[in-house]
């Protein structure tokens, strides 16, 4: 026999899909089927169940070979090394639960260490620019319901975050969105014909890199002032036709993601993002929201923020919290080679930094607490691997809209697997044995 | 002499990234869908290379080798893209000018043919860049 469970929480994107099915084995052993989640989610469940999984930690010998270890030795290998660093980094947190990161938050007092979760190389650009200009934002109910003007720019859901469109954002019929696609119209910023750009009623293709061009573009076409014949490779025509029709909408929405984020002019697109949203609220209800990426990489900022006041790149190494992005922010501190051990959790820094950083981790004492093989494990001294956050344990995630949702256990882990928040509060403690605090 | 041609490169997601990295980034599926270069047919003309041709890719920071395909979301003339991964990550501008971000997108490179050339793995890669031994 079989059961099915229903209303479930997939851990993928921020989108944080709640309607997920899956049917598992009598036993909660085996999972087996998974239903109405994206091919990604359905992947990452079933991945889960694979059958050349690493159940226990490794240690990576001189000669590139793994040595089996148990739990007990790598908690004490990873409390040694941040309690002997004079400046270890705590890096990744965003395929984690809440629970998971207010632990590693104690572990990180009590080793000064450096703490950053993935907006490192993600949307930390647009937290800079939410604490320039702040941010005028919704939850994605209020899109699903309210908006008729949809703007997607440098984002690229239909490949990113693939059920957003028909759940919250092109498709769903709202409750003054009636008629679904047809109540709302899109426009959609890219230098690509992206997927979702062939779903647009207007694509700006955009010549990369001028994304701060085309919105200072905008701000002057709502108020009817001179503009030159192109901007950003844009005619300014079309430029001037898109103010109008954002001028007329009745409740709209910018979804912005990497193409602004991670270009030139970085935070700087996105201070003059949420200033033309200001400037639509002369006319209309605008808001606007980052498309963020990993499915709690907004409860990481949220919990970092709770505990330290600062939503990512915090430096404890000299007792109190410090915030400065570039100066305490993950990939200069590794470019400037003033990290001495490395920690990472839930996240994949080697596939995901330049690789001149990734060469610095690769120097130093280094442990990765991940349930998959990543490009980090390969380089790590220590491969610590946990359940499956949001498939074999639950726990809070934060959606992209800043949304608290449970996720739910479905399955078992494999017998005697840790989840991460045991494994740190095993290391927490060893480590107030090691600093004397216990 | 060898033909090239010089692109604007950007990185990011794609749906078969997203896959990959779920069902194993130590698997082949990895390499097929984040080794690549996607470029517009007009590059790959300038280029002369077939579709589908292993082609070395060197930026200001470093060079890979990945498969040149056909765009599947252009077309985007003198832009090309890579998803990110290790890739994609060999040869970006890790400068983040004091803001924390490296600069993913817009990054001058040039693209020649090297169809004896072979594309790594993903671990394999990252290994081999880090100096570390593989299993």
């Amino acid at each position: 026999m079989t059961k099915v469970i229903t209303d479930v929480i997939c851990p993928f994107c921020g989108t944080l899909c709640d309607d997920i099915e899956v049917v598992v084995s009598d036993d909660d052993r085996h999972l087996l089927e998974v239903n109405n989640a994206c091919v990604i989610g359905t992947e990452k469940f079933l991945h889960s169940q694979s059958k050349d999984r690493v159940v226990r930690p490794r240690f990576h010998q001189e000669d590139g070979s793994w040595k089996e270890i148990s739990y007990d030795e790598a908690v004490e290998y990873t409390a040694q090394i941040l309690a002997k660093a004079k400046k270890p980094l705590m890096y990744g947190w965003s395929s984690t639960n809440c629970e998971a990161q207010s632990m590693g938050n104690e572990i990180a007092e009590l080793s000064r260490a450096c703490c950053d979760n993935t907006a490192a190389v993600c949307h930390g650009t647009t937290l800079i620019a939410v604490q320039d200009a702040g941010l005028p934002t919704c939850t994605l109910g209020e899109v699903k319901n309210r908006a008729d003007r949809v703007i997607f720019w440098g984002c690229n859901p239909a490949h990113a975050h693939p059920r957003h469109m028909s759940r919250y954002s092109i498709f769903p019929r709202g409750f003054f969105t009636g008629k679904g696609q047809m109540s709302r119209k899109i426009v959609v910023v890219d230098p690509r014909v992206t997927d979702t750009a062939k779903m647009a009623d207007v694509h700006l293709q955009i010549e990369q890199g001028r994304d701060y061009e085309l919105l200072n573009a905008l701000r002057v076409a709502l108020k009817g002032e001179w503009l030159p014949e192109t901007v950003a490779g844009l005619p300014e025509q079309q430029i001037r036709e898109v103010a109008d029709m954002l001028k007329t909408g009745r409740f709209g929405i910018i979804f912005f993601g990497m193409g602004v984020t991670q270009s030139i002019s970085k935070n700087h697109n996105i201070d003059e993002a949420i200033m033309l949203t200001k400037d639509l609220n002369a006319y209309s209800k605008y808001s606007i929201m980052p498309m963020r990426g990993h499915y709690n990489v907004t409860g990481s900022g949220e919990v970092f923020a709770w505990q330290f006041g600062f939503p990512y790149a915090v430096d404890l190494s000299r007792g109190f919290a410090r915030y400065n992005p570039g100066d305490t922010s993950s990939i200069d501190l590794l470019a400037r080679g003033e990290i001495d051990a490395m920690f990472t959790i839930g996240s994949d820094p080697g596939a995901h930094f330049p690789i001149s950083v990734v060469k610095q981790i690769a120097k130093v004492p280094s442990v990765c607490i991940d349930p998959h093989l990543t490009p980090t494990t390969g380089i790590s001294k220590l491969h610590v691997p946990v359940a499956f956050n949001g498939v074999e344990c639950g726990g809070n995630c934060y959606r992209m809209d800043n949304v608290p949702i449970d996720c739910r256990k479905v399955v078992e882990p494999p017998e005697g697997m840790l989840t991460d928040e045991e494994f740190l509060r095993k290391v927490r403690d060893r480590l107030r044995q090691l600093k004397g605090v216990a | 002499m060898t033909r090239s041609v010089t692109v604007n490169l950007i990185t990011g997601r794609s749906i078969q990234q997203g896959v990959a990295i779920e069902s194993g980034k130590e698997k082949d599926s990895y390499r097929t869908a984040c080794g690549i270069i996607e470029m517009d047919n007009a590059d790959l003309k300038k280029l002369g290379a077939w579709k589908n041709t292993n082609v070395r890719v060197t930026s200001e920071y470093g060079d890979v080798v990945v498969k040149a395909i056909e765009t599947t979301q252009g077309p985007h003339p003198g832009v090309a893209f890579i998803p990110m991964g290790p890739w994609a990550n060999s040869i970006v501008d890790p400068n983040t000018y004091s803001t924390g971000m490296p600069t993913f997108k817009g990054v001058p490179v040039t693209v020649e043919v090297a169809p004896d050339e072979p594309v790594l793995l993903g671990i394999e890669l990252v290994q081999k860049l880090c100096g570390v031994k593989p299993e």
